[in-house]
């Protein structure tokens, strides 16, 4: 009963949807002021049968109903109640469900909260919203119901696949899709300002707090997704420039970009086309990102089982979306004009090369992965791009925009006089090539030319980060959320530079065959491999080493990796043993039984890879306080009154 | 010098057209010396492969072909198409899913004597999985009897 | 370059990409997944060692001319065990023909589970490289396939076969083409 009932909430949901989008569209055309009033009820209603469907499948999981087809799939008797949860969102159908319900989320949140915002704008956000939620409902309605029974149902599940059994990973998906789905509220502002034809710098500003926030959900969800194949997949890298990383990596490019624009059309009502192309192009790369990994047309890691027909489905839905978008956008991109103008020192030419850097970082991302699909569509044979490709191409555009970051954070805007800011440039760079140097000839060894380049740059953006608000507070100035955030969200940036270029850089790994009792050198630890026994977890049974770590004749860490075999699956899955401290990660990993109580063992020792973890965390909170800055809730005028260009600027503020 | 609309267009004209061929030249560069195909043992038997020349192997691994001396990490199998069969060499650890009679993908060079050294073994997280370009040339090699 | 081209660029590499995706999802079925042979399409020939009588062969070719089950399972499967019961009952009621191919599984742990659970299967054969499971396009034991006298897959079963779904769904089929 409970899963029909989940499937008719969805129809309901559907239908919705439908007069969501129909009203939202045409409403404001027709005159009649009663179809828009309409719209809120439907948005309302739309949120309460998702949720209910959502709950239908918890509850299905929860109480072990392998009737259904899904959770028969994804989950077992044995799994516990946790993961059971965190099942629903395990493939394809659930996950689908999922991105519904954040996008039904995110539109009650716009709804409500954009209340003061001209009706007929709102209205055409609102359809445009609703337009999304109706392909998607469609979607999954006709080619992935994850409510379909199963006749006759069977005893017992097939079992979650075992390497989604895990902390981060369950909650990764949630994360990213409130990222993704996030972007759909710039795409609906951009496109119903371009339906409007009001394309002055209001919209920017309504939307700069929703792009802050599904930004920093992008951020936490790759974050975790990088985190978990840290640990779990037993590699032991932490980006492998997968197919799938790159698709949420490319959205979170553009929208870094697009925050970065959208202060700028916001302040002072330049690149308003541009900001418009990127509102777009931020969304659709999620979309794109999506059919990549659902359509099987890119093969990867971690994707679903793929299936053409939803590879159709979805294509045409991406013509639909973002073909219209575009289409838009040629029609009346060209009614913009911008006429102020702007010093090449100033903030804007900073804003406007991180810009170019970061969309040239996400195309050349782009086109790393779409060259194997290219090869095979013209019959070139099937060929591979790798970190060889990606790690040089990527550093060639990140690289100078780290080091205008720190400039640019100095920069006026409009008429920016480098002279008289030449005291903090000068002053922070200097400091952090001295500390970058200390770093990284005294804590290790010197072998990579970018280790000490690379932690400068951080360092610089950190102190650069530090002295407007430092110089805000001495003068008894406020803080406001905005700037605050800012500054957070760039120490973040500094932290994950810093992390990233030290464990690329200083990283030592080894794989070796140990016997046990003796022992592996790895440069300053020495790994020694005590003993394996026997255990068992709640739905699996393992084999687990104990390695000591010494450093200096101490023990460092007493590392348990795990070789564990899930009864269902009958797949055998390497559990890594890591042991963090801030300054370092000592990991131990097993592979096989070599014979003669030998085992392979994968060793190694990462440097201060926690920054990366840390940084991206902090990157996240300044969003967050960023994203909820009062300065940006809409005045209960704007109903009537337009926004005066750049009037809100009070100092260098972005 | 403030900027007219039309000579900011010129900058960021200028700009974006420098990035892009800078960037994309290098991006070709190495993607050039850097990108790596795929290859059966049919073709590898077959000298489609340069000398020297990274590239990636795949087939199933052959039953009863892996070889490893006790104790050793150095691993010997071979990778079989079920028409050709190419000898592979690997020092390291091996994926979880990896086992005789299962789909693999191998990244390596061959060396004079016709073994392909591998330095990265790749299997999916997946036991129903197998890599495409291995499914494709294990079609294209299936025994057919009967009609 | 006039004006407005500028802001239809977007909308031209987009109509690009699209033209690229589309080839690539054609392409598509070829990667990842295996396709299975589509239903009245012929089954692809198979020639492989006897589970149960260790030096003979089971082929394809010996069941030319008959219409014959092919199901393919394995010990490592749950749903298998399941569907067990109704292979026995079907064997118990019908004269087609089971052929068993015990797929990516150990030819030890195959023989425990028969010997354990009872053969349903008129043969069995060990595919423990998995090459006619790929060649089905088996995605997930157990499957089951329906083939007549000229080689040609008529019913394709994924997931359990039950005696309802062989009298309902299969056996219509055979007794259709007999009469």
């Amino acid at each position: 009963m409970i899963p029909e009932i989940g499937h008719f909430a969805l129809i309901l949901a559907l239908l919705l949807a439908l007069v969501q989008a129909g009203f939202g569209l045409l409403g404001p055309r027709s005159g009649q002021p009663r179809y828009v009033e309409a719209i809120p009820f439907a948005v309302a209603g739309q949120f309460v049968f998702t949720a209910l469907a959502m709950g239908c499948l918890v509850t299905s999981f929860v109480q072990y109903d392998f009737s259904v087809k899904y959770v028969a799939e994804n989950s077992n008797s044995a799994l516990p109640l946790f993961y059971r949860i965190s099942a629903l969102w395990g493939a394809h159908e659930g996950s689908l469900l999922l991105w519904i319900f954040v996008l039904s989320v995110w539109t009650v949140a716009v709804t409500i909260k954009s209340r003061s915002l001209p009706q007929s704008f709102m209205a055409r956000v609102l359809g445009i919203l609703g337009l999304l939620s109706v392909g998607f409902l469609l979607f999954t309605l006709a080619t992935s119901n994850p409510f379909l029974r199963l006749d006759p149902a069977v005893p017992d599940g097939r079992d979650l696949n075992p390497v989604l059994q895990d902390f981060a990973l369950a909650i990764h998906p949630p994360m990213l899709y409130t990222g993704y789905v996030g972007l759909s509220v710039a795409f609906a502002f951009a496109c119903a300002a371009m339906i409007e034809g009001k394309l002055d710098q209001t919209w920017a500003r309504w939307t700069r707090p929703w792009t802050t926030l599904a930004w920093s959900f992008l951020t936490a969800g790759i974050a975790l997704g990088s985190w978990w194949a840290y640990y779990e997949l037993g590699w032991g890298g932490f980006w492998f420039w997968d197919p799938v990383e790159n698709a949420s990596f490319m959205p979170w490019l553009v929208s870094t970009a697009l925050i970065h624009s959208l202060a700028v059309t916001d302040k002072r009502g330049l690149f308003k086309s541009w900001t418009l192309l990127l509102a777009i192009c931020g969304f659709s790369l999620s979309l794109l990102g999506t059919f990549l990994v659902r359509s099987g047309v890119l093969v990867s890691v971690h994707s679903f089982a793929a299936d053409p027909t939803r590879g159709i489905f979805i294509l045409a839905f991406l013509v639909l979306v973002i073909g219209g978008a575009l289409a838009l956008y040629a029609w009346r991109a060209p009614l913009l004009k911008s006429q102020a103008g702007f010093e090449i020192t100033s903030r804007e030419s900073f804003l406007l090369f991180n810009n170019i850097l970061l969309v040239i970082a996400a195309a050349v991302i782009f086109g790393g992965t779409m060259a194997p699909m290219v090869s095979d569509a013209l019959g070139q044979g099937a060929l591979s791009v790798g970190p060889q490709y990606f790690n040089p191409s990527f550093l060639l555009p990140v690289l100078p925009l780290l080091a205008l970051l720190s400039v640019g954070m100095h920069a006026g805007w409009k008429r920016g006089n480098l002279a008289r800011v030449r005291r903090p440039v000068l002053g922070t760079l200097a400091l952090a090539v001295a500390l970058s140097v200390a770093v990284c000839f005294g804590a290790y060894d010197f072998d990579a030319v970018l280790m000490p380049v690379g932690v400068a740059l951080g360092i610089w953006i950190a102190l650069s980060a530090l002295v407007d608000p430092i110089d805000r507070l001495r003068r008894g100035l406020s803080l406001p959320a905005g700037i605050l955030g800012m500054s957070v969200a760039h120490i973040g940036l500094a932290l994950l530079t810093i992390g990233i270029t030290v464990v690329q850089s200083a990283t030592k790994e080894l794989d070796t065959a140990v016997a046990i009792g003796s022992s592996a050198k790895l440069g300053a630890y020495q790994f020694r491999f005590d003993s394996t026994k026997a255990m068992e977890g709640p739905n699996y049974s393992a084999l687990q080493a104990q390695v000591t770590v010494l450093h200096g004749g101490k023990v460092a860490a007493v590392l348990a990796p795990q070789k564990r075999s899930y009864w269902v699956q009958q797949s055998p899955m390497t559990e890594a043993a890591i042991s963090a401290r801030w300054d370092r990660d000592l990991f131990a990993a097993m592979g096989e039984d070599l014979g003669n109580k030998t085992w392979s063992l994968r060793l190694q020792v990462r440097p201060l890879i926690q920054f990366v973890w840390f940084g991206a965390l902090i990157m996240m909170i300044g969003g967050i306080i960023s994203g909820l800055d009062r300065r940006y809730r809409v005045p209960k005028e704007a109903r009537d009154v337009e926004l005066v260009a750049g009037a809100a600027a009070a100092g260098p503020a972005a | 010098m403030t900027m007219t609309p039309r000579r900011r267009r010129l900058y960021w004209v200028l700009g974006i057209l420098a990035g892009v061929a800078l960037a994309g030249t290098l991006a070709l560069q190495a993607f050039r010396s850097n990108v790596t195909f795929f290859f059966d043992p049919t073709q590898v038997s077959a000298g489609a492969v340069k000398s020297g020349q990274r590239f990636r192997l795949g087939g199933m691994v052959e039953k009863g072909s892996l070889v490893r001396q006790a104790g050793q990490l150095e691993v010997r199998f071979a990778v079989t198409d079920f028409k050709s069969t190419v000898k592979v060499r690997y020092t390291g650890v091996l994926p979880d899913l990896f086992r005789e009679g299962a789909g693999v993908v191998a990244h390596g060079r061959l060396n004079t004597d016709g073994e392909f050294i591998a330095d990265e073994v790749l299997a999916k997280h997946d036991e129903k999985y197998m890599p495409p370009e291995v499914a494709r040339s294990l079609k294209k090699g299936e025994p057919r009897s009967g009609n | 370059m006039s004006k407005i081209n500028r802001f239809v660029l977007p909308l031209a590499g987009f109509a690009l990409l699209v033209v690229l995706l589309a080839v690539g999802l054609k392409q598509a079925p070829e990667k990842g997944i295996i396709i299975s042979p589509l239903v009245g399409k012929p089954a692809p020939g198979f020639e492989l060692p006897d589970l149960l009588q260790p030096g003979n062969k089971v082929a394809s070719s010996q069941y030319q001319g008959q219409w014959y089950l092919v199901n393919v399972w394995g010990s490592w499967c749950v749903a298998c065990r399941v569907e067990h019961e109704a292979l026995l009952q079907i064997k118990a009621q019908s004269r087609v023909p089971i052929i068993g191919i015990d797929w990516n599984d150990a030819d030890d742990a195959g023989l425990e589970w028969l010997s354990k659970l009872g053969n349903p299967y008129t043969r069995v054969a060990s595919d423990s490289e998995g090459r006619t499971a790929i060649a089905y396009g088996v995605t997930a034991a157990p499957e089951s396939f329906l083939i007549n006298p000229d080689g040609v897959i008529v019913k394709k079963q994924t997931g359990v076969m039950t005696p309802e779904s062989w009298q309902r769904d299969f056996l219509p089929l055979v007794a259709g083409a007999a009469r």
